[in-house]
């Protein structure tokens, strides 16, 4: 493997035979937690009562007493992560990947089962652990890499280059508390980011900043990656673990349910998502401004095919249909719906409204009215976005809004997985695209890549 | 230093008591060194006193017992002038009560870290200790003020005095291991400190000296152990004849016990902190 060669000199070891092999051996893991209140701490008092009640109980009959409602948020999972290996952790949200990785990080105990572990383990399941708002950046770079197991000198030799990818100079003997959230965030991922562990685990830290920080986040994991590190790295995003990881795991209800490689394991996850392919998200909840004249009741996302068949989920380039329901309260004349697509940083990307189309809606108290919208050839890239509603006369008045009215997930396309060679950072848009490749490269090109993407989207429409 | 062999790792449940793992924490000095030096720098950033309240506290309690213990209530000071027995009484009081108060809360206050990374938990409360030691070096200058205003010269026995405020560092971290493990679990604990350390101060001879007791009670006495730190401190300074040998031996075993088991009971709770807290 010429991960061996890429081995940063800091780590001068030689590795022995045995250790290109696993370095970390999970078997039979399980961990158990108690369900309800009883699990938050106690007080003494409960605690003296229940240790008196139990002893009298046990001596009396023994064995009345309610057991406390349990579950395993982690099930009899094993696995082997070989050296050099970047392993992605998938699985929804309560699957157990948060307690898998604290446990491979020394925080909790497991219940049962075993962990194995060679080399020196370094955790980033938060950004900023141990920085203090009252000390100054330079402190907190020691300070937290410090926490994250650094040594001093290796902190001092890397001093200038955090503080450089942070982009904080001017500020790094300034109160971290006096420092805006994006700049806190970046020098706080920056000392996280120099961490060289022989064994990384990571959970989803790379959501910080702006966009462009991120884009340095993900190329900073992919040199990391690259550099022969074994990385675990926990994601909801499916193209990050794809480009960066080796091998994927998913896990289901604290089971370890796929162990395969990172393109098999997330088009199986996003399998499992589809659960609920077309949800209803129900408005009453939400935070509606305007006068409230009529009000959305409610929201939902039908991706369909060109043909109009409904699909599982949503992928760049299907259609999209969005449903609302208003429901009126005093009467509405000619006013516009709207709705507007916005990325998480809340950047608006796409709007669409019926005033643009020429068409108003007009209501009257007690009606109820659908105003769909069909967003054809959706070219947004996989990841989660906001959907914002509106109603009202521009400039006039606002009738009804919800700025942040669902999220909108938009999957990889599976049919495209395979393909998908993501570069560093995030982008936000596709569109369809061909290649043409001329001169001596084109033999090799043709013979090596069958389908160039173009026509594989053009292909998945007609199908 | 040089890796050869990866270090290996198992992690597995572990049931009853567990070893103290000292050598981890050893390893961690330097997380040891940075935890402690950041709770000096926070703890009196934005006061307007800034780390002259580590003198003004003892000082003014001084001035306070001095009142009403040493002229309205006319108690006796082993014929040492009544400031000067408070005071010396006072600075590695404040020493441990401070340290106890701020050890007990210390791990609760970390929850962040604590559910977020894995280091050698001893460090946290051993942190805040540790950092108390700077208030003492800032409050035992006055004491020497106070010795020469009222004309008292040390004898040779301050040689000693290191020992007696080991002994203080001991009985502080004993306590607060044993409170901040429980503090993790059962929030009471906050309520008790306060109450606590009230309690204890007038278990201890701060006010009144010990020689006010029959001899034979002394030796009983002593097992609290902050009677042998203020005993040793007078005697090592101020060079009372209280002889308190058997007293300060009495309260080492004491501090010790209270340490050692405040250690394991840490080490034995620490297993559920990150669950818990």
């Amino acid at each position: 493997m010429s991960s061996d060669v890429a081995f940063p000199a800091s780590h001068s070891r030689t590795p022995t035979p045995h250790e290109a092999s696993r370095v970390i051996r999970v078997s039979q893991l399980g961990k158990q937690y108690q369900l309800g209140a009883r699990a938050r701490y106690r007080t003494l008092r409960e605690a003296l009562v229940e240790s008196v009640v139990g002893a009298a109980r046990s001596i009396g009959r023994g064995g009345t007493r309610r057991a406390p409602e349990r579950f395993w948020a982690l099930d009899d999972v094993s696995f082997d992560v070989a050296q050099g290996d970047v392993v992605g952790i998938i699985g929804r949200n309560g699957s157990g990947k948060s307690t898998l990785l604290k446990i491979l990080s020394r925080i909790v105990e497991p219940t049962r089962g075993t962990v194995d572990l060679e080399g020196r383990v370094g955790s980033l399941l938060e950004v900023g652990t141990g920085f203090h708002p009252d000390l100054t950046g330079r402190e907190n770079v020691f300070l937290s890499g410090a926490i994250l197991g650094m040594r001093r000198t290796e902190i001092e030799k890397k001093f200038e280059e955090i503080v450089e990818f942070a982009e904080v100079d001017r500020f790094i003997d300034t109160q971290v508390k006096h420092y805006s959230s994006g700049m806190y965030m970046r020098l706080a991922f920056s000392v996280a980011a120099h961490l060289e562990p022989d064994i990384l685990v990571v959970d989803e830290v790379l959501a910080v900043g702006d966009a462009a920080f991120q884009k340095k986040c993900l190329g900073k994991m992919g040199t990391v990656a690259r550099h022969g590190r074994t990385v675990l790295f926990v994601s909801h995003n499916m193209g990050a673990v794809v480009s960066l990881c080796s091998r994927a795991l998913l896990l289901d209800g604290g089971r370890l349910v796929l162990e395969s490689d990172p393109i098999t394991v997330a088009a199986r996850y996003q399998a499992t998502l589809t659960a609920a392919p077309t949800a209803t998200s129900d408005l009453s909840g939400a935070e509606h401004f305007g006068s409230g004249k009529a009000r959305f009741v409610s929201l939902r996302f039908v991706p369909e095919r060109r043909d109009g068949t409904t699909r599982e989920m949503m992928c760049p380039g299907s259609r999209l249909r969005v449903e609302t329901r208003i429901v009126c309260s005093a009467s509405v004349d000619s006013a516009n719906v709207g709705i507007t697509i916005y990325d998480a940083s809340g950047y608006r990307l796409v709007d669409a409204n019926t005033a643009m189309q020429g068409r108003f809606v007009s209501m009257n108290p007690g009606d109820e009215a659908h105003v769909d919208f069909s967003l054809d050839d959706l070219r947004l890239k996989p990841g989660t976005y906001l959907v914002g509603l509106w109603m009202g006369r521009g400039n006039v008045e606002d009738i009804d809004g919800i700025l942040y009215a669902a999220t909108l997930e938009v999957e990889p396309d599976p049919q495209q997985l395979q393909h998908s060679e993501q570069f560093p950072g995030s982008y936000l848009c596709a569109f369809k695209h061909s290649v043409v490749i001329s001169g001596p490269a084109a033999n090799v090109a043709r013979s090596g890549v069958r389908d160039e993407p173009g026509q594989r989207s053009a292909a998945g429409a007609s199908r | 230093m040089p890796e050869t062999a990866l270090p290996v790792f198992r992690i597995e449940a572990t049931k009853g008591w567990r070893s103290l793992k000292l050598g981890e924490v050893w390893q961690a000095r330097e997380l040891l060194y940075f935890l402690t030096l950041s709770n000096i720098k926070v703890k009196y950033k934005q006061t307007l006193l800034g780390a002259s309240w580590a003198i003004i506290q003892p000082f003014f309690t001084m001035v306070i017992f001095s009142l009403f213990f040493g002229r309205l209530a006319n108690i006796p000071s082993d014929g040492i002038p009544y400031p000067l027995f408070a005071y010396t009484a006072l600075v590695p009081w404040t020493f441990f009560a401070t340290g106890l108060t701020l050890a007990s809360n210390s791990l609760v206050g970390s929850a962040n870290l604590i559910t977020k990374v894995y280091f050698p938990r001893l460090t946290i409360p051993l942190a805040t200790v540790l950092a108390g030691l700077v208030d003492f070096a800032l409050a035992f200058p006055v004491l020497f003020g106070l010795m020469w205003w009222h004309g008292v010269t040390p004898t040779a026995q301050v040689v000693w005095l290191p020992v007696f405020i080991a002994l203080a560092f001991a009985t502080s971290l004993g306590v607060g291991l044993w409170l901040s493990a429980l503090n993790v679990e059962f929030r009471d604990v906050r309520h008790v400190v306060p109450f606590l350390t009230q309690l204890w101060m007038f278990a201890t001879p701060i006010a009144y000296p010990s020689s006010l007791l029959p001899e034979r009670w002394r030796t009983l006495y002593a097992l609290n152990p902050m009677v042998g730190v203020v005993e040793g401190f007078r005697w090592a300074l101020l060079g009372t004849a209280t002889r308190p040998g058997p007293m300060i031996l009495v309260s080492g075993i004491a501090a010790l016990a209270l340490l050692i088991g405040g250690a394991f009971f840490f080490r034995r709770m620490e297993r559920t902190f990150a669950d818990v807290v």
